[in-house]
């Protein structure tokens, strides 16, 4: 909602100044978007016109106009505007002024080898309207005005306020003069309301169908006949522009300046268009018109619309049709002051996708009591400036509005605020915010003014004593520091203890969008339906990750495209299993590309590999507390892992919930999203697949035990199937005698010369000690012996000699 | 000339000159070795004449100590120069660079969640979440913002059916409906975690940020409110003095309901908070609306408080001095090298919540 402080002082006495004004604003909940300043430079911008056009040598889009600014000289102008034709009035900046949109200044440039001199504007650099597509066409009227200033002098700034929904009478400049002045800032001027007097009668007949989901429930009007349609008084014309508005012709300007002023939207029908009277009601299905944006629209049952015998005229307090539209040369018009209904209204705008200034207001709700007032105004108005002849008033409606009534609990205001004020003074303020006040014990009984559809029980009379009263009036209650319950629970504390494990191994965390492009989910979503967001901000996001690593491998290539080769990066977030609330799992995911180690004069060059990431995952889950002698680890993995060289790591034996899944990404993906580097290696761990533990970290601890007797190490050679898993191997050593074995290293693997084909030699160094004794050389024998018997007859394999 | 001098003298001048430890190693057994000098002297002890016998064992000892000294610090320096010169060999370039290592790192919102979770810890609140899909109830209806109010406008939601019944959260206040549901007040938890809404531009992203405060009790009031919030400001920004300011707002589902603004100002190109004369607006609040605790059962005439919503992201760009908030979400190496924190940094209440 734009203003001026000068409109303001239409509805305000007040001697405070301007910067005062801007704070007041937003005390009361008015908050200041931006202040600009209309300033010297306005005058810079001027009526002008388009002499003659020619195309541009060098350019096929351009063109050389020949502007008439006003002075003796037409100015050459490049211009790109398709609408940029000879007899074209418009708006002319010269070198020097700022455009105020862009907040470029101007300089005589070249464009293209033909020097410009200044600007031809369109109305959305000139902040005048959202339209962008060329320059402002303004109207034949204009053409008094060429070499004249189009915007007039004024010593107001433009003053932008955010209006919160539930506040559509601050839609008006006199809402937000009412609540200025409750709050202390001035005083509400009276209104001077002049009746329309008048013996005529309105001959249109209007009548409002009674049916179900009516939206239209009072339907006023007034004929004015005989007017002659013209260009705006400056007063006028100068009011609107000083918010930003373009000044069209008298009876569009001043239905304009109506709704601005009081928040009450009109409409202005060419009343000799109108077949035989009006019919306010439902649209039937497949029904279609013609709106004023020149777009035809299909309606459908439920939507309110205005018609008469050959069709629908508007869509009720929406949009206009153009079959009814005023112009130039109407001579008898028909006023509309109406009351739609907010939700009918969103209903229609939403389904058709339509959004105007009157859709704005009815759907936030227009005071139900002041169809009489904008007639009277805007009428006058229009009689003044246009002359004619305005007939009574009719007034259609379907049934009555009774102001709300709400029964008001003093102590409620401190018991919310925590602050104080007296009666008196919340009968002060809700007064002049327009309630009607009686007190009644300890209840203030009160009458909601029409114009706050907001306001319908108790917590909104507090909301509205706290916010004039002022916020600061609030004290602060420090906190007290005092925990009775844990801050996180296990789940939330194993999340972060993940985070950070992983980030500890070389891991930059990385957090990506929960949704991601469907090509690369692809690859990553298995037997997991892809779920769709319906309107995604573009097609390459436009479901819902199944995986992380989606979104991983995309930002992985483009960091390895700039130029970085080794590269580990994670994300901990949810992935989503289905399209309800709570189908979605927290992952850890990580990925790893290039090279362990690169260039370093210490170190060979080796790529990273499944057995570093195999490190960092189990590394983490016995850093989070899990026992790695209970872990279990094979080969079966999901298909965008290397079959060959990938595994998925339970945390106990009953291989319940598969804990994490770590491998290579399968070749062919990599080759399919063309990432280039050396290697690509990843993992997934699943956090709500890890148990939690029930005992405390400390408790789960064994007894602290030691032996001091001598241990010795043993070395053993086997000789077995090359499909025999190492992990069985060394299951079946600790199993031997799992007091004595107190570990089992794995340091050679070894397939080739002197060994069969389809057979790997495994070699393997097992430590031994006792806590009860030192093992003489017989004891050592007996259980080396042990071992080569256990494990050659439970897995096959041959000592090697 | 008695033989043990002959013996002292003649050693001493031999231990005197250049010696290999194998040298030094032969005069060791020339003397002490089982047919050695010295080692002959001290059984010759028992054939000497008695009235002598005291004199020359006493002397005999010294030499032995004299010698058996001289021989060690003789050792000892030899194997010294040996030792030295071969550390002489293994002199390396302690400048060559060590061994390569990667850091890893944590993402500038992740360290603020920790943070934020650290501060509302100390005054008792505990953490609770919500799935990012939600139901249209739990994220609007519920919060007091029913189909065709006119607020929905301000959410620019991303639907995931055509009925548009489940969307994505557009908010962290769901969470405060899916807590109130669950248990019984009083309630006084904080929800960090993944919002979305379907803009995109320089300043918004489609997926953010946000954390949700809410205390419901008997008697909690807006001086509570302003009290937690000032807290939480002075805490987040680790600063004495805070300028804040509350302005009347409007959510369908406080009432009354004010946007929160701290006070900066510029200095060499970064932002200063608690100083100046600029208001920066840093999130919203207020009183939970009685329709909201009715919505979940929860009886307004005897339970009343206030909610929250802060966003993240723009806490953390403040405070860390992050321009470009679409920078979060570009997972760019060089970015989150820069801005991420060492792991180890671990926000605590005791060792401070940065570094």
């Amino acid at each position: 909602m734009k203003i001026t402080f000068d409109w303001l002082q239409d509805h305000l006495k007040t001697n405070l100044k301007e910067k005062h004004l801007l704070e007041q604003l937003t005390n009361v909940g008015l908050e200041v978007e931006s202040v600009e300043s209309l300033s010297a430079d306005n005058e810079l911008f001027k009526v002008a016109k388009i002499i003659k056009t020619e195309k541009h040598p060098n350019a096929d889009r351009l063109k050389v106009c020949d502007v008439n600014i006003g002075e003796k000289e037409f100015k050459k102008v490049v211009c790109g505007a398709a609408n940029a034709k000879e007899g074209l009035l418009t708006i002319y900046a010269p070198p020097g002024a700022t455009i105020p949109q862009t907040k470029t200044k101007l300089i005589i440039t070249k464009i293209r080898g033909v020097t410009s001199y200044g600007m031809l504007c369109s109305e959305f650099e000139l902040n005048l309207s959202d339209e962008s597509d060329g320059i402002t066409e303004l109207s034949t009227k204009y053409e008094k005005s060429i070499g004249k200033s189009f915007f007039s002098k004024s010593k107001s700034n433009l003053i932008d306020l955010s209006i919160t929904p539930n506040r559509p009478d601050c839609l008006g400049v006199r809402g937000i003069a009412r609540d200025l002045a409750a709050s202390g800032f001035g005083k509400l001027s009276e209104l001077k309301e002049k009746k329309i007097k008048s013996k005529t009668k309105q001959t249109l007949k209007v009548k409002i169908n009674r049916e179900k989901d009516q939206g239209c429930s009072a339907f006023g009007s007034c004929l004015i006949t005989n007017v002659k349609n013209t260009e705006s008084p400056q007063w006028l014309k100068d009011k609107l522009i000083s918010v930003g508005q373009k000044p069209i012709s008298a009876i569009v300007d001043v239905t304009n300046y109506v709704m601005l002023d009081i928040n009450r939207p009109l409409h202005a029908y060419d009343a000799d268009k109108i077949e035989k009277g009006i019919i306010v009601r439902n649209a039937n299905s497949e029904e279609e018109f013609t709106a004023l944006d020149n777009k035809n629209y299909k309606l459908e049952k439920g939507m309110c619309v205005i018609s008469d015998r050959k069709g629908v005229l508007g869509l009720g307090g929406i949009i206009g049709g153009t079959r009814s539209g005023t112009e130039l040369d109407t001579k008898n018009i028909l006023l509309e002051s109406a009351y739609f209904e907010p939700r009918s209204i969103r209903n229609t705008a939403k389904k058709l996708n339509l959004d105007t200034d009157a859709k704005f207001r009815f759907e936030r709700g227009i005071d139900p009591l002041s169809i009489e007032a904008g007639l009277n105004k805007a009428a006058l108005l229009i009689k003044e400036i246009c002359g004619g002849e305005i007939s009574k008033i009719d007034i259609q409606k379907i049934g009555t509005y009774k102001n709300k009534i709400v029964k008001f609990d003093t102590n409620l205001f401190k018991k919310v605020s925590g602050f104080k004020i007296s009666t008196k003074e919340m009968i002060k303020i809700l007064e002049d915010l327009g309630f009607k006040c009686k007190k009644e014990k300890k209840y203030l009984k009160l009458t909601v003014p029409s114009w706050r559809p907001d306001i319908s029980q108790e917590i909104d009379i507090v909301e509205e004593l706290v916010r004039i009263s002022g916020f600061d009036k609030i004290k602060i209650i420090s906190p007290i520091k005092e925990r009775t319950k844990s801050t996180l629970n296990q789940t939330q504390r194993l999340f972060h203890f993940l985070q950070r494990a992983i980030a500890s191994k070389g891991y930059l965390e990385a957090i990506t969008w929960s949704f991601t492009d469907s090509n690369y989910n692809d690859h990553f979503k298995q037997n997991e339906k892809e779920i769709k967001i319906i309107n995604p901000i573009s097609s390459d996001l436009g479901v819902l990750r199944n995986s992380i690593f989606s979104n991983l491998i995309m930002y992985m290539s483009k960091n390895l495209d700039r130029g970085f080769k080794d590269l580990s990066i994670f994300e901990i977030g949810p992935v989503f299993t289905g399209s309800s609330p709570g189908e979605q799992t927290t992952v850890v995911c990580g990925l790893s590309a290039g090279k362990k180690s690169r260039l370093s004069w210490i170190e060979k060059d080796r790529n990273v590999d499944v057995f570093d990431v195999k490190k960092d995952v189990v590394q983490t889950f016995i850093e989070a507390g899990y026992d790695s002698d209970e872990f279990f680890i094979d080969d079966k993995t999901p298909n965008y892992y290397h079959p060959g060289k990938s595994g998925r790591i339970f945390l106990n034996k009953d291989k319940e919930q598969v804990a994490a899944y770590f491998g290579e990404i399968h070749p062919n993906i990599s080759k399919k999203i063309d990432i280039k580097t050396d290697a690509l290696i990843g993992f997934e761990i699943f956090l709500e697949h890890l148990n939690l533990h029930k005992k405390s970290l400390n408790d789960q601890k064994s007894k602290f035990t030691t032996s001091d007797f001598q241990k010795s190490e043993r070395d053993f050679a086997f000789v077995v199937n090359r499909d025999v898993k190492v992990q069985d191997l060394i299951n079946v050593i600790s199993s031997v005698d799992q007091k004595l074995i107190s570990n089992v290293k794995v340091f050679d693997v070894y397939e080739g010369e002197n060994i069969p084909t389809n057979q790997k030699s495994i070699a393997i160094s097992v430590t031994i000690q006792s806590p009860e004794k030192t093992l003489n050389d017989n004891d050592l024998e007996k259980i080396n012996n042990l071992i080569i018997e256990t494990v050659e007859n439970k897995t096959g394999a041959k000592i090697r000699s | 000339m008695s033989d043990l001098k002959k013996i002292r003298d003649e050693f001493i001048s031999k231990l005197e000159g250049k010696l290999d430890l194998s040298e030094i190693n032969q005069i060791k057994s020339d003397l002490f070795g089982k047919n050695g000098l010295v080692s002959s002297q001290f059984k010759k002890i028992g054939t000497i004449v008695e009235s002598e016998r005291k004199k020359f064992a006493s002397d005999l000892n010294v030499i032995k100590d004299e010698l058996q000294g001289l021989i060690y610090s003789k050792i000892n320096e030899v194997e010294n120069t040996e030792i030295n010169k071969k550390l002489e060999k293994e002199k390396i370039d302690i400048t060559l660079p060590a061994r390569p290592f990667v850091r890893g790192k944590i993402h500038p919102v992740s360290q603020a969640i920790d943070e934020i979770s650290s501060i509302f810890s100390e005054i008792g609140f505990s953490v609770e979440e919500g799935p990012d899909v939600e139901n249209e109830y739990n994220n609007f209806t519920a919060l007091n913002t029913p189909d065709n109010h006119p607020a929905r406008d301000m959410h620019d939601t991303f639907y995931l059916d055509e009925k548009k019944q489940k969307l994505l959260r557009t908010h962290t206040s769901p969470v405060q409906i899916r807590t109130m549901q669950k248990d019984k007040p009083p309630f006084k938890i904080i929800a960090p975690g993944r919002t979305y809404r379907s803009d995109s531009d320089q300043t918004h992203a489609p997926m953010f940020h946000q954390v949700e405060g809410l205390h419901i009790d008997k008697n909690i009031n807006m001086g509570h409110l302003k009290g937690c919030l000032n807290y939480f400001i002075k805490e987040f920004f680790e600063v004495d003095k805070i300028k804040m300011r509350f302005r009347p707002s409007h959510f369908p589902f406080t009432e009354p309901s004010a946007e929160v603004d701290i006070g900066y100002e510029m200095k060499d190109g970064k932002i200063i908070i608690g100083e100046g004369n600029q208001w920066l607006e840093i999130l919203g609040c207020g009183m939970v609306h009685p329709n909201v605790l009715k919505n979940v059962k929860v009886d307004p005439t005897k339970f009343q408080g206030y909610a929250f919503g802060i966003g993240i992201d723009r806490l953390a760009m403040l405070k860390y001095g992050i321009n470009d908030l679409r920078a979060f979400f570009d997972c760019d190496y060089r970015w989150l090298n820069h801005f991420g924190f060492d792991p180890l940094d671990v926000p605590t209440n005791y060792r401070g919540l940065s570094r």
